[in-house]
């Protein structure tokens, strides 16, 4: 027989008790899709579960002072049908959409594919790449917590036992701001990335570059943003010479593995020719030449 | 630890049910409720066999648990048909021999109703990534695609 408890708090407060009193492990439960295969393979032996989906706000989007927030346990499914978040943050969106199934996507959660801190979850270089801020709640109360400062390790996050994250803020969006993110992949679907790119930028007018962030996801034991990369591009149009440039720091930036997905070799230079495809994709849907799909 | 009591309404009908913590959906499903129709092929949301729908939404039952499932409003495999008469998408999947050995088929056609619940035109494309998480060792997709495609102009009155 089974130790295991479960409970579906109604408060941030009776959450953050529940974690805070448990003698054993406890786990956080948002959608499931990573929590579950880990519990079933025996990987992880929780004695408590805390589904958070009936505290209010952790499910849903809305608009505030501009940005959005988007409660950490929302569906990828409900942020890919957002109109408004698919004219804000495409790269954001179409990050989501590469993850798992279409069912998979109907349970999965931003902050659940974050604090599995695997380096190849998808939707974690393009919520690097937004800047995006994680609203964590805990004991101490609330703290507003960089994406970027999150995942620590394979598997292992900055949170406190007694902590989780309730929403996600992105930033006010300027104008001729856009992102995009790629995967590559040896098919077309349901796999896991060999290496990941996502990519946001603000242009001015004449098209040059005033802000920039950029992720690499599956190079390293960690997403990495890339503040070299990054700088690279401010103040420069998407030249030949920028490319390059960008290219190379994208693989000086690559720490990757050797597994059966990919040498080093391969993900170092596929890592380079991402990034190249991603900027070309969010300069133009910045400059508001493409507002298409990625993939 | 006790089991947990929990009430859902399950293809129409108010269901109450106990369950074991850490039984899935489709554990619930399967062995408390006895509707054996979703079946499990991998356990680990690869495959798709599983496949229900959730307050509107498809998921795989195997990455969820029973005690979840409080609240909700679920549709498996046995909720398709009305009564003796095949849903369109059953009918379709019968006369296109979209079906070999049939395991993949209850979830197929789960997910093919939550895809045209959703997009009632859905391009060939479309519906080939929509259904890129439900597996099938047999058929090739290509028959259920035709079997899909086919269903939905059914379903739009564009086809008989």
């Amino acid at each position: 027989m089974s130790n295991l408890s479960y409970a579906a708090p109604t408060s941030v407060d009776d959450a953050v008790k529940l974690l805070a009193g448990s003698s054993g492990l406890a786990k956080v439960l948002s959608g499931g899709t990573d929590l579950l295969v880990q519990m079933r393979s025996g990987r992880l032996k929780p004695d408590l579960i805390v589904d958070t989906k009936k505290i209010p706000g952790i499910i849903g989007i809305r608009e505030e002072n501009g940005g959005f927030v988007i409660g950490a346990g929302t569906a990828g499914a409900v942020v890919e049908a957002h109109a408004g978040l698919n004219k804000a943050w495409p790269g954001l969106v179409e990050a989501l959409d590469l993850i798992g199934s279409t069912q998979v996507q109907g349970r999965c959660s931003l902050a659940g594919n974050l604090c599995n801190a695997s380096p190849a979850a998808d939707s974690v270089p393009a919520l690097f790449a937004a800047g995006a801020i994680a609203v964590v709640v805990g004991s101490k109360g609330k703290r507003e917590v960089p994406v970027e400062q999150i995942p620590t390790a394979p598997g292992r996050t900055s949170l406190a036992k007694d902590e989780f994250i309730l929403e996600f803020k992105l930033p006010v969006r300027p104008a001729r701001s856009s992102d995009a993110y790629l995967r590559f992949i040896p098919r077309t679907e349901m796999d896991i990335a060999v290496v990941g790119c996502g990519i946001s930028v603000t242009l001015n007018e004449a098209g040059v570059c005033t802000a920039a962030r950029v992720s690499l996801g599956a190079v390293a034991p960690t997403v990495l943003l890339l503040a070299d990369a990054a700088a690279i591009l401010v103040g420069h149009t998407l030249d030949a010479d920028t490319l390059a440039k960008l290219d190379a720091a994208a693989q000086a930036a690559c720490k990757p593995i050797n597994d059966k997905r990919g040498t080093i070799e391969y993900r170092t230079k596929v890592a380079g020719v991402l990034a190249r495809r991603v900027a070309a994709i969010a300069f133009d849907r910045a400059a508001g030449k493409s507002t298409g799909k990625a993939h | 630890m006790a089991k947990q009591y929990v009430s859902a309404t399950i293809n129409g009908e108010q269901s109450e049910f106990l369950c074991e913590t850490q039984q899935s959906m489709l554990d619930v499903l399967r062995d408390v409720i006895g509707l054996t129709g979703a079946k499990e092929g991998c356990g680990s949301g690869d495959c798709g066999a599983c496949s229900i729908i959730l307050d509107g939404r498809l998921v795989c039952s195997c990455l969820m648990l029973g005690v979840e499932a409080n609240g909700t409003t679920i549709t498996t495999i046995e909720g398709i048909a009305q009564g003796d008469k095949l849903h369109p998408i059953q009918q379709k999947f019968l006369e296109h021999a979209a079906l070999q050995c049939g395991f993949c088929t209850p979830g197929l056609i789960v997910a093919t109703k939550a895809l045209l619940d959703e997009n009632p035109n859905p391009t060939e494309t479309e519906a080939r990534y929509w259904l890129a998480g439900n597996l099938c060792r047999c058929t090739g997709y290509d028959k259920v695609i035709r079997a899909v495609m086919d269903a939905a102009a059914v379903m739009r009155g564009e086809a008989a």
